[in-house]
């Protein structure tokens, strides 16, 4: 068990240091699994391409999820991609991030009602970290999510929070 | 310095290299979050189960496939060049890269003579109705 595991109850200034450094390399390198579902995943690839340069962000497409830190669900979770899902969540390595991309992929969407085939809302299975509203949202929107992740991500801390 | 000869820097360069990686190897096991779990240590197979062994056997003619593109590969780099300076050697520099283009069109008469081109399909031989049934049988139980 690395240290990036533990949690200290007291806080001292190395802590805090190493905190700062991590979060800084952690929030500057978000890999991104490549991982389109659907119409939202244009967008996806639109912000990730030359005009809204996901790049500069540090988010760069990985084709495993062994190094991937970010997956972005980009669109419908039907129940028999919900599966998969879960196991490519599963089967990254900590720290992960997920952003919930557009309607589908937040509750459901326009098949919140009649769509006996999705799963509504794709928190029910991974523990979703950003949500992105929008049908779908448009690259601004996506990187406006990343922008959130971020500063979620700049507030992370090793030492336990008094409850 | 000058005790070390131009190997002798080599050498120190070769242990630095070798503490370095180890070093970052070892601060990295430190202080690394390892939560393995047996679904993380699953083989990737885009979210699928995976099934049946890895060691899978490729057709052998594929390597001969391989080999032809490889050539035709390297002709095309060989020839982008080649057309490049086209203009400024005229007469001549049309000869020259015809005669390197005759000699891959001969390996590839070669190849063909020898028929590495063709693609021998199994046979497949049709099956009476009883065989079928037999088969079915077998498998699922009595119809």
């Amino acid at each position: 068990m690395g240290i990036l595991d533990k949690e200290f109850t007291e806080s001292n200034i190395v802590i805090t240091k190493f905190d700062d450094l991590m979060n800084w390399a952690r929030l500057s390198s978000l890999w991104q699994m490549t991982f389109g579902l659907a119409c939202c995943a244009i967008e996806m690839m639109a912000t990730s391409a030359s005009h809204y340069d996901f790049d500069r962000f540090g988010v760069i497409p990985r084709p495993s999820p062994r190094q991937a830190d970010i997956i972005i669900i980009s669109g419908t979770v039907t129940l028999k991609m919900a599966l998969r899902i879960k196991r490519l969540y599963e089967q990254m390595p900590e720290p992960k991030y997920i952003i919930s991309m557009g309607s589908c992929a937040n509750c459901g969407g326009p098949y919140w009602n009649h769509g006996y085939h999705v799963l509504k809302g794709v928190d029910r299975i991974i523990p979703v970290d950003v949500y992105v509203p929008g049908c779908p949202p448009r690259p601004e929107a996506l990187l406006e999510g990343l922008l959130k992740l971020q500063e979620k991500i700049r507030n992370q801390s090793l030492v336990k929070k008094p409850v | 310095m000058e005790m070390l000869t131009e190997f002798g820097k080599i050498l120190v360069f070769f242990f630095l290299a070798i503490i370095f990686v180890a070093l970052a190897f070892t601060v990295n096991r430190i202080i690394r979050p390892a939560r393995p779990t047996k679904e993380k240590l699953l083989t990737y197979e885009c979210g699928e189960n995976p099934i049946g062994s890895p060691w899978i056997k490729f057709n052998v003619r594929f390597y001969v496939v391989a080999l032809i593109f490889l050539l035709f590969d390297v002709e095309i780099t060989l020839l982008i060049p080649w057309a490049l300076v086209y203009k400024e050697f005229g007469v001549y520099g049309f000869i020259v890269g015809f005669l390197f283009l005759f000699i891959l069109m001969l390996g590839m008469l070669y190849e063909w003579r020898k028929g590495d081109l063709d693609w021998v399909k199994p046979e497949v031989k049709p099956k009476d109705l009883k065989t079928v049934l037999e088969e079915f049988e077998k498998e699922y139980g009595k119809i």
